[in-house]
This record gives C-alpha cells, sequence and structure tokens, in this order.
C-alpha cells in the first residue's frame, strides 16, 4: 500500500539531501579559498547563500504542511522533526562558510604569516564530519551517525591548538593581530560547522532509534 | 506503578467464539482513573476484551472464557459474582447513542430508579449532577422533560454518558464514543473523557488513532486477538517497541 504520507516523505528526503549537498559545496569552497587565497571562489560562496537559504525555507514549509496534513506518528514523526532541525541546521552552516568566505576574501589580500596553522588536518577532518553525517541521514544508519558524535573531539583539539598558537603568535607579533583574528575566527567557524555536523547526526539517531543523546558525555560509539 | 493504583488486572486471558479464539494470552494491568486506549484493526479484540470487563460477552452464546479478570482485586468471573452489581460499578457507552425514548430527565433517572432509589428530590439531584459532569446540564437544564430523541447526536451521546455515570460506577467503558459525532461534538466528548478521567477508570476503544493520542495516559495495541504493546501513549505514538505497533499506526499495514 502506497501512502499519501509515503510520497510527501520522500519529496522531503530529496529536499534535504538537495541542501545537504549545496552546503557540503559551499562548505568546501569556503576551505579552499582560506588556504588559496582565491577571492573568487570565496565571493562564489558569499554569493550563493540565497539559494540555501530559499531551500530552507521550502524544507520548512513542506515539513511543516506534512505535520498539519498528516499528523505523521512514531519513526514518521520522527523523521519530519528530525529533518526540520536538520534543515536549521544545514542553513546555519552554510551561513559559516560564508563566514569562512569572508575572512578568505579578507585574507586573500594579506601576505603570508610566519605560522603554520593546522587548517589542511581540521578542514578535512570536518569536511569528513559532515559527508558522514549526510551519508548516515541517506542510509539511516546510527551506527555511522555515532562515529560523527566521537570524530567531534578531534576538531574540538585542534581548534585549541590553533588558539594557542595564535595567542603566542599574537603576543610576539602585535603588529599582526588583525590577520591573526580573522585566523582564529575562520579556525572558530570551522569548528562550529563540526558541531552542527554533530547535531545532524544525533538527530539522525533520534530518527532511527528513538533516543535522544543530545547533551550525553558517554562513549558514543560502544556498542549496545 | 504500585499495586494499589491498578483498576483492573487481566492474566492469560483467552476468549473464544465458539471455535474462534478471538483473545490469546493476553496480560494487561490497567491502572486507576486514566484513560486506556485499545486500538487495533478491525477484528483484532479490542471490542472483545472492552466486553469481557463487563461480562457483556456472556450474554453471546457459545462464548468461553479461559484466565482471570480480577477488578479491584477481585476475580469478576468467580461463581458467587452478581453480574448485575458488577454492571453497576461499570458504565458503557456505545458507539451509536442509544437514548431511552423517554424524556432527558427519565433516561438519566433510569438507573437510579432500577437500583431503588424512589425519591422524587434525590431523583432530581441526581439527574442534575451527572448531566453537568456530562456537561450537558447548561444545554437541556430549561427543559428536561423534552424527549431524549430530539436532541443532536452529540447531545446523545453526552446523555448517554450521563445516563451511565447516574448510576456511581467506578469504571468507564465506551466503544468508539465519537466515531459517529461531527468534529466539534467529537472535541466535546474527549474534553469530557478528560475531566471524567479526575473520578473514573476509563477504557476507551477508537478506531481514531489521533483521538486515542489525545485522549488516553496509556494505549494498548491489539493484533489477530494478541495484546502486542502496551505503554504510556506519548512512547506508543512516538517510539513504539514493537515492529507491528509501529506499522499500524503509521499506516503501514496491509
Amino acid at each position: 500500500m502506497e501512502r499519501h504520507l509515503e510520497r510527501e516523505l520522500d519529496k522531503l528526503r530529496k529536499k534535504i539531501l538537495a541542501l545537504g549537498t549545496m552546503v557540503e559545496g559551499s562548505i568546501d569552497k569556503a576551505i579552499l579559498s582560506l588556504m588559496r587565497h582565491d577571492l573568487k571562489l570565496a565571493k562564489e560562496v558569499i554569493e550563493n547563500d540565497h539559494e540555501i537559504d530559499h531551500l530552507e525555507v521550502e524544507i520548512e514549509e513542506e515539513g511543516l504542511k506534512i505535520l498539519a496534513l498528516y499528523q505523521p506518528a512514531a519513526i514518521d514523526l520522527r523523521y519530519v522533526v528530525g529533518i526540520l532541525k536538520m534543515n536549521n541546521d544545514l542553513e546555519r552552516m552554510g551561513d559559516l562558510a560564508v563566514n569562512i568566505a569572508e575572512r578568505a576574501a579578507y585574507l586573500a589580500n594579506q601576505r603570508e604569516m610566519g605560522l603554520f596553522l593546522d587548517f589542511a588536518n581540521m578542514s578535512k577532518k570536518t569536511r569528513a564530519m559532515v559527508r558522514k553525517a549526510l551519508d548516515a541521514l541517506i542510509k539511516m544508519d546510527p551506527q555511522m551517525a555515532k562515529e560523527v558524535c566521537a570524530a567531534d573531539d578531534d576538531v574540538d583539539e585542534i581548534n585549541k591548538e590553533i588558539l594557542n598558537l595564535i595567542q603566542d603568535h599574537i603576543e610576539n607579533n602585535p603588529q599582526e593581530v588583525k590577520p591573526l583574528i580573522h585566523l582564529l575566527l575562520a579556525s572558530r567557524h570551522l569548528e562550529r560547522i563540526a558541531d552542527l555536523a554533530t547535531n545532524i547526526a544525533e538527530d539522525v539517531v533520534y530518527m532511527t532509534e528513538g533516543e535522544i543523546i543530545r547533551h550525553r558525555t558517554e562513549d558514543y560509539t560502544r556498542q549496545d | 506503578m504500585v499495586k494499589k493504583d491498578l483498576k483492573i488486572i487481566v492474566e492469560d486471558l483467552n476468549f473464544f467464539y465458539g471455535d474462534l479464539k478471538a483473545l490469546d494470552g493476553v496480560n494487561i494491568q490497567i491502572p486507576e482513573r486514566k484513560v486506556t486506549a485499545l486500538i487495533g484493526p478491525s477484528g483484532c479484540g479490542k471490542s472483545t476484551f472492552l466486553r469481557v470487563l463487563n461480562r457483556m460477552n456472556d450474554l453471546i452464546p457459545e462464548t468461553r472464557l479461559e484466565g482471570k479478570v480480577l477488578i479491584d482485586g477481585y476475580d469478576i468471573y468467580a461463581d458467587n459474582i452478581d453480574v448485575v452489581e458488577l454492571r453497576k460499578k461499570i458504565g458503557m457507552v456505545f458507539q451509536k447513542s442509544n437514548p431511552f425514548p423517554k424524556s432527558i430527565f427519565d433516561n438519566v433517572a433510569y438507573g437510579p430508579r432500577v437500583h431503588g432509589i424512589k425519591d422524587r428530590v434525590r431523583l432530581a439531584e441526581i439527574v442534575e449532577e451527572n448531566l453537568k459532569r456530562a456537561a450537558l446540564w447548561d444545554e437541556v437544564k430549561d427543559d428536561l422533560k423534552r424527549s431524549a430523541m430530539e436532541l443532536s447526536g452529540g447531545q446523545q451521546q453526552r446523555l448517554c454518558i450521563a445516563r451511565a455515570l447516574a448510576t456511581e460506577p467506578e469504571i468507564l467503558l465506551m466503544d468508539e464514543p465519537a466515531s459517529a459525532l461531527d468534529p466539534i461534538s467529537t472535541a466535546k466528548i474527549e474534553e469530557l473523557i478528560r475531566e471524567l478521567k479526575e473520578r473514573y477508570t476509563i477504557v476507551i476503544v477508537t478506531h481514531n488513532m489521533q483521538q486515542a493520542a489525545r485522549v488516553s495516559d496509556y494505549t494498548a495495541f491489539f493484533y489477530l486477538g494478541k495484546l502486542i504493546e502496551f505503554n504510556r501513549t506519548e512512547e506508543i505514538f512516538t517510539r513504539p517497541r514493537k515492529k507491528q505497533t509501529e506499522d499500524y499506526i503509521t499506516g503501514r499495514f496491509g
């Protein structure tokens, strides 16, 4: 029996995956623009953000419509509510990509500083988390989602290292404080993106298992 | 849940219509002064189960029951049980409102009269009190002599609830009490159920899943004569434990 609701949920599923793909692309470009001092790419991220915003509004309306017209229960209810939350998180991730691109646009015109910050590693890990969170959503795989949650600590750690390095560098090179603040913010934005990927993964766990795992300190990867 | 809060305890219940096993190994503990909804597809045994609770099935020939049904700790199928007394303790409201072709007053006063109350003043008090409890008083107080048959469908159903309450029951069984009513009358009945659970233990059969979700504290899902899952309603509707329950409440059945 094909249900009306099934068709609507399928439409919602396709839209959230489209949004995920757009946001993922935006994050990738923002990171590249930061690492390559690529002003053109940075501008592209900033200019394309309205498309993400537009789709976010569309998904919210779609989700609310489903709640009002079909009054879903159990897995269907958890799915729609989960999608609505992810929708917000993805839109925020798009905004953070814009923030990174804005830092990149500023830094593109600055001369190189004699400071190594491990953005390559941090962005590689963040992108992997975003990708895996979306894969977990596609496959509705709670185990995969829990791996994303576990990976967040690594990104937090790198963010802290970058903070410390920049602090030291500011003390020794106060004349460079302005570009250094931009780098510090870029690191912070990236770390926030990883946090939001974790939120999405937590919502996948909620959708599939009905358990709210937010605000827990236990080991996410533990198999019950 | 401590034991004293349980109104109805059913243990290893089997019920047969001739050779047909309509209920199969049902165990359930129904809490006092809460609303328990029974849901499940047609023929799943939920209405049979409801009728087991006041021995209405006794009226159907060739039926047989195994197991125990305890109300307040007493086995209602024990030999020494007075069925009339039992049914006084348990009111019932049906899908189709069935007022007697008498006045509003006489409908509500019927039960108390059968149980021997003759005093007019006392009867008038009982009628007023129970019409109020059934949220019908304000609409009918000016003409209690009017025939019950002149009332609207929703009013008739509330009259039947008032009539059921007039014998001072402790348990109210409702078999799809709002399925033949429009949304406004349905909302009134649902609101009434909320108010009534302060005083009564309510067991309601409903095909309307959203209604079960709105009015009940606990939900029991029956399928093919078996109790598949029994839990707090919010658990059943947000994260049921059994796949069959999930398939049913999300409409994936069949």
